[in-house]
């Protein structure tokens, strides 16, 4: 299973700062945001703002990376500073 | 250079992190420290708790990189970065930075660019909750442009 989190306000729109998806194959991060936006719209579309930045396993990629089963990928929204 | 970074969820004594940071140093003719509060109001009223998300491991991981720049651009003996998470009350300590150099210019102006950094570009994610319920908080204009100043090119 892939871990998903959603950092800032995406907690709030995904219901959670965690959730589980299980990738039977490697689907790049842009396709993931449009399987995730079909059943929740208001999600979807604010995962796939150009200031939300994404990370693999801690490192920055872009839309294109490709995400596997076992990957934690986190939505980091823009920081609030300290 | 030795540095000291930790992210802690529980309150924690600034002046006595202070002493001992003091009490460690070698060489060093300066120490500047800066201590950042929870403020009591911010543009949407009074606050009554502060909340701070970050992301651990990489969280830290960018802090580091931001000491190591530091470290690179200004002689320093040693560098402390303590950062509160979690929930806070008006008036805690939610920040400590302290920088030690031979002179006080370099620790002036490195502890200056390490909060320009915590302050706009540290993996942190802030919300307040007050009169109105809960909302996020994002970097004011003015958050960006200090940690610009530091860009090069």
């Amino acid at each position: 299973m892939a871990q998903l989190l959603f950092f800032g306000r995406l907690g709030d729109l995904a219901g959670g700062a965690e959730r589980t998806l299980g990738l039977s194959e490697p689907h790049a991060i842009s396709d993931l945001i449009g399987i995730i936006g079909a059943s929740d719209d208001l999600l979807g579309s604010a995962l796939a703002e150009p200031r939300v930045r994404y990370a693999i396993n801690g490192a920055i990629v872009d839309g294109d990376a490709l995400v596997e089963d076992e990957d934690e990928l986190a939505f980091l929204p823009p920081v609030s500073g300290g | 250079m030795r540095t000291d970074i930790r992210i802690v969820s529980l309150p924690f004594d600034p002046e006595s992190e202070l002493a001992t940071f003091r009490s460690s140093l070698q060489n060093a003719g300066g120490l500047v420290s800066f201590t950042g509060l929870v403020r009591p109001s911010s543009q949407g009223g009074e606050v009554s708790i502060l909340s701070l998300q970050h992301y651990p491991g990489m969280t830290e991981r960018g802090i580091a990189e931001a000491v190591a720049g530091a470290a690179s651009r200004w002689p320093l003996e040693a560098a402390l970065v303590i950062h509160r998470v979690g929930e806070m009350t008006p008036h805690e300590p939610i920040v400590l930075v302290a920088t030690a150099s031979v002179h006080r210019r370099a620790a002036f102006e490195a502890a200056d660019f390490l909060m320009d950094f915590l302050k706009s570009r540290a993996l942190f994610w802030k919300s307040e909750t007050g009169a109105e319920g809960r909302q996020w908080i994002e970097p004011r204009d003015e958050d960006y442009a200090d940690a610009a100043r530091w860009d090069e090119g």
